[in-house]
């Protein structure tokens, strides 16, 4: 299978939106050849804005911006682009309700050799308890392009969480736009359903090939849009099935698996979160070795799936 | 270069409208920002009235001057300028933060005519107002950036962010207008947290400064021509002022910044206004 780099994605879907769209503003906080908002630098160096090593006076201007008309898009790591400036996303944009739109790269444990302080497993929770905002996890470099226009054209403020490696392509390369509130089955399965989210709908794939053979028959549902989140299809998807997984490069406190929880309150079902276990992350030499360590891996899955069985 | 006249007792007669509608909000007993609002009401009665270009009858003029208000517990003279300009119906005075008010307690694009951002979480303002100006030269717009910024604010680390980032971008529709009264929650800055040579620290960072007396019409009148006229940096007006000014037993008194009056005290802020109106007016 095709892999692709997520980050790359955001960066030319941004000169796409860009060339389309005069109003479509960036800011970057010198990380701009990590997150590839440079791409954006190079073809319009007046609608580009390097605001230093400053993000909290970034997500400010970034509002101020969208008062005046514009789109703006700011990115940094996801752990500065939210946490840092957390006070200001809440009051300056998600308040008014702008349409400011911020990705976080390098999102979960992906910037795996520069350890806890840069590793962001707690974005989608800071993001996901403020009105207005919505909150996206593509699953891939396609899905992230589209991603992108759809966050430029819907009204207030939007989150993008965007994985640092190269993931496989999943989604097909088609015209269908991105709907934002989307969730799609990537895999159909009977037994069991595993909601999953970026990398770890990849890692529940192998894990629903592995069970298969066992004959566990699983359905893996990608959950890139995580707020709002569908509750409809939440419903659907785990309708007759004897139990639920949750799988996402998160802690599971307040993440995409919270979210599933919280919308099943009323049906409930036999369920396991995989996830960060309220836990810091830490350098590693690879990004497979934080996967492992942290219980992100399709074994886990595998594990996860059969407990739910045994019940 | 455009020039504006002022007529002195004018905008002084409008500074005391300011501070009468300041009272009419905050009747004896209710509990609000006196300090700080009486504080910037000459400032508000030169911007609104004498400088910026905006049309009380269309406050979306996509041309507009903008005011933020970054300390935006002091929104209560904005309130007021925008009800002496019409913007605000006068009966709304009584409602502040009551339930369903258009008046809330802090500043709110979304329910107030005339305010143009959400701000009052202190530090933000600045960097919303560097957007804007940025925004605004990008659509070629001659609108005109004005943020009042706190003496007690600039403890925010994001305003000297928003400092540094102004003068990258060469923000010269950007005005900064420090409301220097000395005088925090909890105290003077001074005892508190005091942030010495200011306006040196501004120049540091590269603004145009310009240091005036906060309630003479006229310094402020002419700061606001020279900053209006000032390319290539954007200005910053460090203007001393005093605390709950026009209200004697409120002058520099912390207790005011956010406090409520008795019957007596608001019996005498009356009077107090009742006085400076007519010698004002004599002059």
């Amino acid at each position: 299978m095709i892999t692709a780099s997520l980050r790359k994605s955001y960066g030319e879907a941004l000169v796409q939106i860009g060339r389309e769209n005069k109003d479509i503003v960036v800011l970057e906080a010198d990380l701009g050849k990590s997150t590839m908002s440079c791409f954006f630098e190079d073809q319009f160096p007046d609608r580009y804005f390097q605001m230093g090593i400053a993000e909290q006076n970034m997500a400010s201007t970034s509002a101020g911006l969208a008062l005046a008309g514009k789109i703006p898009f700011y990115s940094t790591f996801a752990v500065f682009a939210t946490g840092r400036a957390y006070d200001q996303i809440r009051s300056s944009i998600a308040i008014p309700d702008l349409n400011v739109n911020i990705c976080g790269s390098s999102a979960g444990l992906s910037d795996f050799g520069d350890g806890k302080t840069h590793q962001s497993i707690d974005d989608i929770a800071l993001m996901r308890v403020l009105p207005n905002m919505t909150v996206l996890s593509p699953v891939d470099a396609e899905e992230t392009k589209k991603m992108v226009k759809a966050m430029a054209e819907s009204e207030g403020p939007a989150y993008i969480r965007i994985n640092r490696s190269d993931l496989p392509v999943l989604t097909a390369d088609d015209d269908k736009p991105y709907q934002i509130g989307q969730m799609t089955s990537v895999k159909k399965g009977d037994d069991i359903t595993v909601f999953a989210s970026g990398i770890m709908v990849h890692q529940s794939l192998k894990a629903a090939e592995m069970l298969e053979k066992e004959g566990i028959s699983v359905e893996v549902v990608n959950v890139s849009c995580i707020k709002p989140l569908d509750k409809d299809a939440v419903k659907q998807f785990s309708a007759g099935r004897k139990g639920i997984v949750t799988a996402e490069e998160h802690s599971i406190i307040g993440g995409m698996g919270s979210a599933i929880t919280e919308a099943m309150s009323e049906n409930p079902l036999p369920l396991v979160q995989i996830g960060v276990q309220d836990k810091y992350g830490t350098s590693a030499s690879c990004y497979e070795d934080l996967l492992k360590a942290y219980g992100l891996t399709e074994d886990d899955i595998v594990t996860a799936v059969k407990r739910l069985i045994k019940k | 270069m455009e020039t504006t006249i002022l007529n002195r007792k004018e905008a002084m007669l409008t500074a005391n409208a300011i501070r009468s509608d300041i009272l009419a909000m905050l009747p004896p007993g209710k509990v609000g920002h006196l300090g700080g609002s009486s504080s910037i009401a000459d400032i508000m009665s030169c911007l609104y009235f004498h400088h910026m270009n905006i049309n009380p009858k269309n406050m979306k003029d996509p041309d507009r001057d903008r005011i933020l208000l970054s300390k935006g517990h002091s929104v209560l003279a904005q309130y007021a300028a925008l009800t002496e300009l019409g913007v605000i119906d006068r009966n709304e005075l009584k409602t502040l933060k009551t339930y369903g008010s258009v008046l809330q307690g802090h500043p709110d694009m979304e329910r107030t005519p005339g305010i143009e951002a959400v701000t009052g979480s202190l530090g933000q303002g600045l960097s919303v107002g560097l957007g804007l100006a940025l925004g605004l030269k990008l659509e070629k717009s001659k609108g005109r950036v004005y943020v009042i910024c706190g003496d007690g604010e600039l403890s925010e680390g994001q305003v000297w962010e928003a400092a540094m980032a102004g003068s990258v971008f060469k923000a010269d529709n950007l005005t900064a207008i420090i409301d220097l009264n000395g005088i925090q929650a909890t105290g003077t800055t001074e005892e508190t947290f005091p942030i010495p040579n200011i306006a040196e620290k501004w120049e540091a960072f590269g603004w145009n400064v310009i240091q005036l007396d906060g309630h003479d019409v006229v310094a402020i009148h002419k700061a606001l021509e020279e900053a209006r006229n000032f390319k290539g940096k954007p200005s910053v007006l460090v203007a001393r002022t005093i605390k709950g000014k026009g209200f004697s037993f409120a002058e520099n008194k912390a207790a005011f910044h956010n406090g409520s009056l008795t019957d007596e005290q608001y019996k005498i802020a009356l009077e107090d206004l009742e006085k400076i109106k007519n010698e004002v007016e004599k002059s």
